[in-house]
């Protein structure tokens, strides 16, 4: 006996969207990567990569803009699943900026996002020749996102110009471009931040472990707790590290990401948490609080 | 974040099981600039818990900057992203916004209503399964309203909600909202029929919305979020039949080619016969390989690699599809379009043409009219402006596979791409091939049918020449006779002091049809311009004597309806084909050439002998002399001769 039709959830429609949007990617470029930020989308896209080609191998490799100010456990992850999947994989730093010794903390966060990530990402995509950078950001994490097309349009200079985005029907994807200009595809788009946690723990996807609950060492400042991961951080007089029981909602530089107190240990736990909890996940990013429309101007300068 | 997780009755996997097992519903607002629009979408986000406490602190904050509910927490401010917008107090592009419930997850389109954003609007609409419309209780079905409730119907969304919202400005009156729903009803009357509710609404004060009210005592249907929650979005993609428009090819080795794809319609199963086109080399299905494991049974909108069990070639662009029931292939196809940039649309213009995963180039032959959308009408026109609507035909380099927009889709669906500048000038809905659709286009508006003026009646036309007028169709194999046939036929109505016309396929290729060839979308619009002309000349009276090959039933039956076919016969010219090939009077069968070129009807393709025509004439074994009587006969004997 054969069922009459195969009902999706809304997590197969949205994975069934995403892989069909990665192979569109590999399909219709000439040189596409993938934007490996070692966090939790960046997992699920991976893992969505690894669906779409299978029983082959991800037909691109993954690009990593390292800052050099990343939590270390993020490093050793990155290298571990590199080895373990045989990911080709592109490490990019910005070499002018480590020259320079630019840091979060001297620097502050707009001049070192600039410099580290934004810069650095234009040199890695252009020394590449990269032609479409497919990247793990979704619509519901902020609201200039909200917009953003699947595959966006990027000008000679990587620069995003709202009023130039193309209009996107079906899913008939416009991806072509001239000499010189480059797309950035959001295969997650319409994934939420519950369906990337959802996905994880249902599909049994690896993730760096400062996501769970752990004793770590801490300061707090102007609200924000940042770990103290290594000892580039200059310690204010009379502040002294906490031991804490912390996790991260999310994973960028460790100066500019603050932790949330939690007891979460387990995958569970933290959906659990998030499932009561009253704050977005981007509030633990420092960036997004330089002024009222800040992500908005970053990603016309070129931001991921 | 969720407020239906509660962590003493279920465990955390319990609720994902139940989180993983929603069903996911697209769905478009749109209205007027001031309906009300991101204040519903704020008030459902907010009341489903869709918000977190910092964003509603960030909005509490802009509301003191920019809101227009003077101190209170601004709802429209949550969902008007960009900056500008903020500004200008307007929504000037689709934003995506996301919500769920106990049963179902929703991805909102929340496009502008502003006039100049259709292309917005058609955008959002083009991926929902329903639209929330938004009326003002105010201002009631405005121009706006009819323009949205049709751009909504030509993409295609299957239902639509009619939410009468800022109800209490109007203090609930009920005789507000019956007219509004009658306004609007009698207007969506002319539309292709959908499901339909209205429900009214008061996004600011959250009446209706994600909750039922007191204040309408005399509404007793559920509220928005209800009906959102429990319309019945069916698995509509999977009743259609079987559609894969292959994206990449996965061959990691010589052992594995997979067809990688979205399945746009229907199901597949492993022994499922199938074709490839448009090449339409056949196959069986082996396997669904998915990165899960193969799949016994993979349906709409599923992505899988499907493997196939002869080594047959398929690539990006070409479509897997049910054996047995099969899309159509051509390269001349009539879609409508939303224009949707600046510079308008000219006919001839070329452009690259994206359907499916098919990218080729194209061309606009013509636009055939321009559709009003406040009055419904077409309009003849020379192009097409940003945001008006129209119908045109296209032709590709490499024919499409598709299958009208209103029954899939997936496969009926297009954008236009600029050839230099890549901007994506128009989306289109195929409705289907050119040649088949012109045979029955509506007549233009003001362009009113030949004859409504006219001093003289049939009867007086009919005693002057002293017949009925009849079109006469000789078809049949070239090398039958025909010509000569419809030659002598003349003479003879002529001699008997009828009035009488003669064309045949050749003499009209020379002069009013001389820019077709001889495809078979050409042999068909040469028919059908011949039919216009033949109709044309029966209205005045005159019999029309038609000498074509005509080798399809499909374009004979076409022809007899648009001429009527109470005056018009079919004469099956019937000398078989070694009979023509042995006479080859023209050296059509000896021509090497044309074979190649065109195809000659019964060798190359097959001429379809008609099944029931109103005289057979064994033309190799009788006379021209004795055809020419059986003919007159007939039309004697049919009382088209006095």
């Amino acid at each position: 006996m054969t069922l009459a039709h195969d009902q999706l959830s809304h997590l197969q429609s949205l994975e069934a969207e995403s892989i069909d949007i990665i192979r569109e990617v590999a399909a219709s470029f000439q040189r596409p990567v993938m934007m490996y930020s070692i966090g939790k989308d960046s997992s699920v896209m991976l893992h969505l990569a690894r669906k779409a080609f299978h029983p082959g191998p991800i037909p691109f490799p993954m690009l990593h803009v390292d800052t050099t100010w990343k939590f270390r456990e993020m490093i050793a992850f990155r290298d571990r699943t590199a080895k373990e999947l045989g990911l080709d994989l592109i490490v990019h730093s910005n070499l002018e900026g480590v020259a320079q010794g630019m840091s979060p903390f001297v620097h502050g966060s707009r001049v070192y996002t600039d410099v580290m990530k934004t810069q650095a990402l234009k040199q890695a995509l252009s020394a590449g020749q990269f032609d479409c950078a497919i990247g793990g950001a979704r619509r519901d994490e902020e609201k200039s996102r909200a917009k953003e097309r699947v595959f966006s349009f990027r000008d000679r200079n990587h620069r995003w110009d709202p009023k130039t985005q193309r209009p996107e029907l079906w899913n008939l994807w416009n991806t072509r471009i001239g000499p010189g200009e480059s797309v950035r595809a959001f295969p997650l788009s319409n994934w939420t931040e519950l369906d990337v946690w959802t996905y994880i723990h249902l599909e049994k996807i690896d993730v760096v472990p400062l996501y769970l609950s752990a004793e770590r060492p801490v300061v707090e400042r102007d609200g924000v707790l940042i770990m103290v991961d290594d000892d580039r951080i200059p310690l204010e007089p009379g502040e002294t590290p906490e031991m804490k029981k912390v996790r991260f909602r999310t994973l960028g530089c460790y100066p500019l990401t603050g932790a949330v107190e939690s007891e979460a240990a387990t995958l569970a736990e933290v959906i659990t948490e998030m499932l009561i909890a009253r704050t977005s996940e981007r509030q633990g990013r420092v960036i997004d609080h330089d002024g009222d429309g800040s992500m908005e101007d970053k990603k016309k300068e070129g931001y991921f | 974040m969720d407020p239906r997780f509660d962590a003493d009755t279920e465990t955390i996997d319990e609720y994902l099981l139940r989180h993983e097992g929603k069903q996911l519903l697209r769905f478009l607002t749109c209205g007027s600039v001031d309906d009300g629009k991101s204040t519903l979408i704020g008030r459902l986000l907010h009341d489903t818990k869709g918000i977190y406490e910092d964003q509603l602190a960030a909005v509490e904050g802009a509301s003191k900057k920019y809101g227009t509910q003077a101190g209170q927490a601004d709802l429209a401010l949550l969902v008007d992203g960009l900056r500008s917008e903020r500004e200008q107090g307007i929504t000037i592009d689709v934003a995506y916004r996301y919500f769920s419930t106990e049963h179902r997850k929703f991805i909102v389109a929340d496009t502008p209503g502003h006039e100049q954003y259709t292309r917005n609007m058609a955008t959002g609409a083009s991926t929902c399964d329903l639209a929330v419309l938004l009326v003002d209780a105010r201002h009631g079905v405005s121009v706006q309203t009819r323009r949205h409730c049709v751009i909504t119907s030509l993409l295609g969304i299957p239902r639509i909600i009619v939410a009468i919202n800022k109800m209490d400005i109007v203090d609930w009156d009920q005789d507000v909202y019956d007219r509004i729903k009658a306004d609007f009803e009698s207007f969506s009357a002319k539309l292709p029929n959908r499901e339909q509710v209205f429900v009214p609404m008061s996004a600011l004060e959250g009446d209706y919305v994600a909750e039922g009210s007191e204040k309408a005592p005399w509404y007793d249907g559920p509220c928005l979020l209800e009906l959102l929650e429990t319309l019945d979005i069916g698995s509509d993609e999977q009743k259609t039949p079987f559609r894969l428009p292959v994206n990449y090819v996965i061959r990691p080795d010589l052992d594995f080619r997979g067809f990688g794809g979205r399945i746009e319609s229907g199901i597949v199963r492993p022994g499922d016969r199938i074709a490839v086109l448009p090449a339409g080399t056949e196959s069986t299905v082996s396997r669904i390989s998915t990165f899960d494991g193969d799949l016994e049974m993979a349906g709409a909108p599923r992505s899988v690699a499907i493997v196939l069990e002869d080594e047959i070639d398929a690539s990006r662009g070409d479509m897997i599809v049910a054996l047995e029931n099969q899309p159509v292939v051509a390269d001349r196809v009539t879609a409508d379009l939303v224009w949707m940039h600046e510079e308008p649309l000219q006919p001839g213009r070329e452009f690259i043409l994206r359907h499916g995963t098919r990218v080729t180039p194209c061309r606009v032959r013509r636009i055939a009219h321009r559709l009003d959308i406040d009055t419904l009408e077409t309009v003849a026109c020379d192009g097409l402006g940003l945001n008006e609507i129209g119908r045109v035909e296209l032709e590709t380099d490499v024919p499409l596979v598709f299958d009208p927009y209103d029954q899939v889709r997936g496969t009926g669906s297009l954008i236009l791409v600029d050839r230099i500048g890549n901007w994506t000038m128009a989306a289109g809905m195929i409705r289907g091939k050119s040649s088949d659709l012109r045979w029955t286009a509506a007549p233009l508006s003001g362009a009113d049918r030949h004859g409504d003026e006219g001093l003289v009646s049939a009867e007086e036309r009919e005693t002057r020449f002293g017949q009925k007028p009849v079109t006469v169709l000789l078809t049949g194999l070239a090398g039958s006779g025909k010509t000569r046939i419809a030659a002598m036929l003349e003479r003879a109505l002529f001699d008997l002091g009828r009035v009488a016309i003669r064309f045949d396929g050749t003499t009209m290729r020379q002069g009013l049809n001389r820019d077709l060839g001889f495809s078979a979308e050409d042999r068909s619009e040469n028919l059908r311009r011949s039919m216009e002309t033949a109709k044309l000349v029966n209205d005045e009276g005159i019999i029309c004597v038609a000498a074509f090959l005509a080798p399809r039933a499909t374009t004979r039956e076409k022809a007899a309806t648009l001429v009527g076919p109470d005056r018009f016969l079919t004469v099956h010219c019937a000398a078989p084909l070694e009979y023509c090939q042995r006479k080859d009077p023209t050296g059509l069968y000896a021509d090497a050439e044309a074979r190649s070129l065109d195809g000659i009807p019964g060798i190359s393709f097959e001429y379809e002998t008609p099944e029931n025509p109103d005289l057979s004439l064994p033309s190799h074994q009788i006379d021209l002399e004795e055809s020419v009587n059986r003919i007159l006969a007939l039309m004697n004997e049919r009382g088209f001769l006095r």
